[in-house]
């Protein structure tokens, strides 16, 4: 590994984004430590990592990723310090926050980091919707505050979409560049906007094929076979909304709306219908597709 | 194995609605088989014959199609005759 000035790696949230962060950085080699609030929370998180190391030689070898650096789960997990303190990333030299896309939730996180942390560490927000510019306000570091946008699931995906807020400095984007190069992942740095890029377009496009399948142009099957098979997608834009969660969809397609206040972010009214139902996709055995 | 063959038919018609898969085509050919199908696959194989796939039977040869799947299944649970 590099010398990039980061050991240690605070990783805040411990759900199936933060899990698998913690993951690949204890992969990596780097010291973690993982924090959530409850040691439920923790519990899982320790099953997600081992069920991800178990399936992952399989899996990258079909993404034809690199072999990463460590499989051995006994050894990854050993690098990976559980606590429901988070005082206890007192050390770290960088830290990664995951929790919930909730303001109210994610304020008072970035309050108590910055109490906590050394000035010089960087913090990384892993957010689709969140501003960062926003983040950066609630601490006394601004410049040291970058978005970290990861994508599901975090050990296979090759790439992160790095958002710099208003007054996030160079040496930040150089330092966060650094540390997802040392874990094998290269980032694309954009400016702070809602949904920065990759939310933006998906949002708007998952709506439209939902308008299309709405105004009985096509059946939601037909919409991700032609993406699949003309554009070499491996999921279509529908099934891509029922793997992340109709609700999930229209919170983020409203969010969009009220922050342009530009009507071509309007939820279409099918997809509404769907949530109002409780047809709310894989992880309720329905949403556009039937999985039951 | 028919039996094996019909629970495993069964799994896939949950996924691919519209295609009939024949017992030797190669599932992951179709270009369905992202991350979260291959788990499914493997979680339903080590549920429906209760059996736990060792790390080193984690290939995809061993899942790449009905047959396939059959095979695997049957090596790993049938007890040879005499013990």
């Amino acid at each position: 590994m590099p010398d990039i000035g980061v050991r240690t790696i605070g990783v805040i949230g411990a759900g199936v984004m933060g899990s698998e962060v913690a993951q690949v950085f204890a992969q990596a080699g780097f010291e973690v430590v993982l924090v959530d609030v409850t040691d439920d929370a923790l519990e899982r998180a320790r099953q997600t990592i081992q069920r991800s190391l178990r399936f992952q030689r399989m899996l990258g070898a079909r993404t034809g990723l690199a072999a990463p650096p460590t499989v051995d789960r006994a050894e990854v997990l050993g690098r990976v310090r559980f606590t429901t303190e988070l005082a206890d990333v007192a050390d770290a030299d960088f830290v990664v926050e995951n929790v919930t896309e909730d303001w109210d939730v994610k304020r008072p996180v970035f309050e108590e980091l910055d109490a906590v942390c050394k000035p010089h560490v960087v913090f990384a927000v892993n957010t689709s919707v969140i501003p960062i510019t926003r983040v950066g306000g609630v601490t006394g570091r601004p410049d040291r505050v970058i978005g970290a946008h990861f994508m599901n699931p975090v050990s296979l995906k090759p790439m992160v979409e790095v958002i710099r807020g208003f007054h996030t400095s160079e040496e930040t984007v150089r330092t966060m560049l650094a540390v997802l190069a040392a874990i094998g992942k290269e980032g694309v740095v954009v400016a702070d906007s809602p949904g920065f890029v990759s939310n933006r377009v998906l949002m708007l496009t998952v709506n439209e094929a939902a308008y299309l399948v709405h105004e009985r142009v096509a059946e939601a099957s037909e919409v991700d076979r032609l993406f699949k098979g003309c554009f070499g997608h491996t999921m279509g834009p529908l099934e891509t909304a029922d793997l992340i969660g109709l609700d999930t969809i229209l919170l983020s397609i409203e969010g969009l709306y009220r922050s342009f206040g530009d009507s071509k972010y309007r939820p279409c009214p099918l997809l509404k219908q769907l949530v109002d139902a409780g047809l709310l996709g894989r992880k309720s055995g329905r949403g556009f597709h039937n999985y039951e | 194995m028919d039996e094996i063959k019909a629970k495993v038919r069964q799994f896939l018609r949950g996924y691919f609605k519209e295609h009939d898969f024949a017992d030797e085509e190669d599932i992951f050919a179709s270009g369905y088989a992202n991350s979260l199908f291959v788990m499914q696959l493997i979680a339903m194989v080590e549920r429906e014959f209760s059996l736990v796939v060792a790390d080193e039977d984690l290939e995809f040869d061993n899942f790449r199609s009905i047959d396939a799947i059959a095979r695997f299944v049957t090596a790993k649970t049938v007890v040879p005759a005499g013990t």
